[in-house]
């Protein structure tokens, strides 16, 4: 069941990336280079979409938050590196996969990449765990309970500001 | 206007929609969307066919190992058909080796986008990994849960991102670049 789960909700989500015009290099390097902004559109409308859903079923107790720690060292570096990762390659872990299903078959050296990657930090994962893993070791916290204010204030100030962007975008003709 | 210039569904809708999904998978499934750690876990599956008693000797892989019957596992494979499935019935698949924003820089060598390419991915789940996920589990499902971590990884993976960007297209495109609203000369009709 598990394994059925997790291939249709990647079918599903494959072809709204590919229907979404996402997936292709040219727009994820035409977003880092300020030229295309439709996968800041895409994405922003997920983040906005998914958070009313996901703090409605956890207020309905119908299912429990995964939040990932906050070591600012390894969040800040390790995403400074991905980032450098992703303007070489043109394509992020999920969306090349998408890629290939398009055709755009040079996704295959984006996944050999990542699978040495993967092996060389899996290398040198205690020392760094041990040295930046320790710095700034904040836990398992979300935006709310750092402010210390309801999930709901927080969503809809991210809401007014998402449309604004959008808004922003649609007038710019971005 | 999107739907004219890219011939594909509205950003808008179907970010939306993917946020409904990212929703029903943690109801339905009680699996929040992330890809990075596939490859980790693949990276495993890898090393121990080669050396089973060196793999089982990292640390990483005592957590992230290779499981066949992963939920993301088949998430991703299910990308690939999904992705595959929605161009075939657009039209909009198409065969290619080098894009064209990189071909216009760079030019048509299959060679040189393998190299940055292969480098790129390499460098990418490195920083993934240490950072503990991707654009799709930091940026979707963390900023989902309003997570501290999602949000600064994020903006790290944009800031990142912007400068080597910049820094490999200083000077811009050698040759004549296609107007921008024809992305994909002849390729979808």
């Amino acid at each position: 069941m598990t394994i059925l789960y997790g291939l249709v909700t990647g079918f599903i989500f494959g072809i709204l990336l590919q229907q979404g015009r996402v997936i292709r290099y040219d727009k994820q390097v035409g977003l880092l280079r300020l030229k295309d902004f439709t996968i800041i559109k895409f994405m922003f409308s997920a983040v906005l979409i998914g958070m009313i859903g996901i703090y409605l079923l956890l207020g309905l107790g119908l299912i429990e938050l995964s939040v990932k720690t906050t070591v600012l060292g390894m969040v800040i570096i390790g995403g400074l590196i991905f980032g450098i990762g992703w303007a070489l390659l043109g394509y992020c872990p999920g969306t090349q996969l998408g890629a290939l299903g398009e055709g755009r078959w040079d996704a295959i050296w984006g996944i050999i990449g990542m699978l040495i990657g993967g092996m060389i930090f899996a290398e040198v994962y205690t020392p760094l765990k041990n040295s930046v893993g320790t710095w700034g070791d904040f836990g398992k916290i979300t935006l709310p309970a750092v402010i210390g204010i309801s999930p709901w204030i927080v969503i809809v100030i991210l809401l007014v500001l998402g449309v604004l962007l959008f808004w922003w975008l649609e007038r710019r003709g971005l | 206007m999107d739907r004219l210039r890219n011939g594909g569904l509205n950003p808008y809708i179907a970010g939306g929609l993917t946020g409904v999904l990212g929703v029903l998978s943690v109801w339905i499934a009680g699996k929040f969307i992330g890809a990075s750690t596939s490859f980790a876990r693949g990276a495993h599956g890898i090393l121990n066919l080669f050396s089973a008693e060196h793999a089982s000797g990292l640390q990483y892989f005592e957590k992230y190992f290779f499981k066949a019957g992963d939920w993301q596992l088949f998430f991703l494979i299910g990308i690939i058909a999904g992705a595959l499935v929605s161009a075939l019935l657009s039209r909009s698949f198409r065969w290619q080796a080098v894009p064209d924003m990189w071909r216009a820089r760079f030019g048509a060598s299959i060679g040189k986008r393998a190299v940055v390419a292969i480098l790129g991915g390499a460098i990418a789940v490195f920083g993934a990994r240490m950072a503990g996920g991707c654009p799709s589990g930091h940026g979707l499902s963390g900023i989902m849960q309003l997570s501290v971590s999602g949000f600064i990884a994020l903006i790290m993976f944009f800031v990142g991102g912007i400068i080597v960007a910049h820094l490999i297209y200083a000077g811009g495109e050698r040759k004549l670049t296609p107007p921008a609203g024809s992305e994909t000369p002849g390729g979808e009709q």
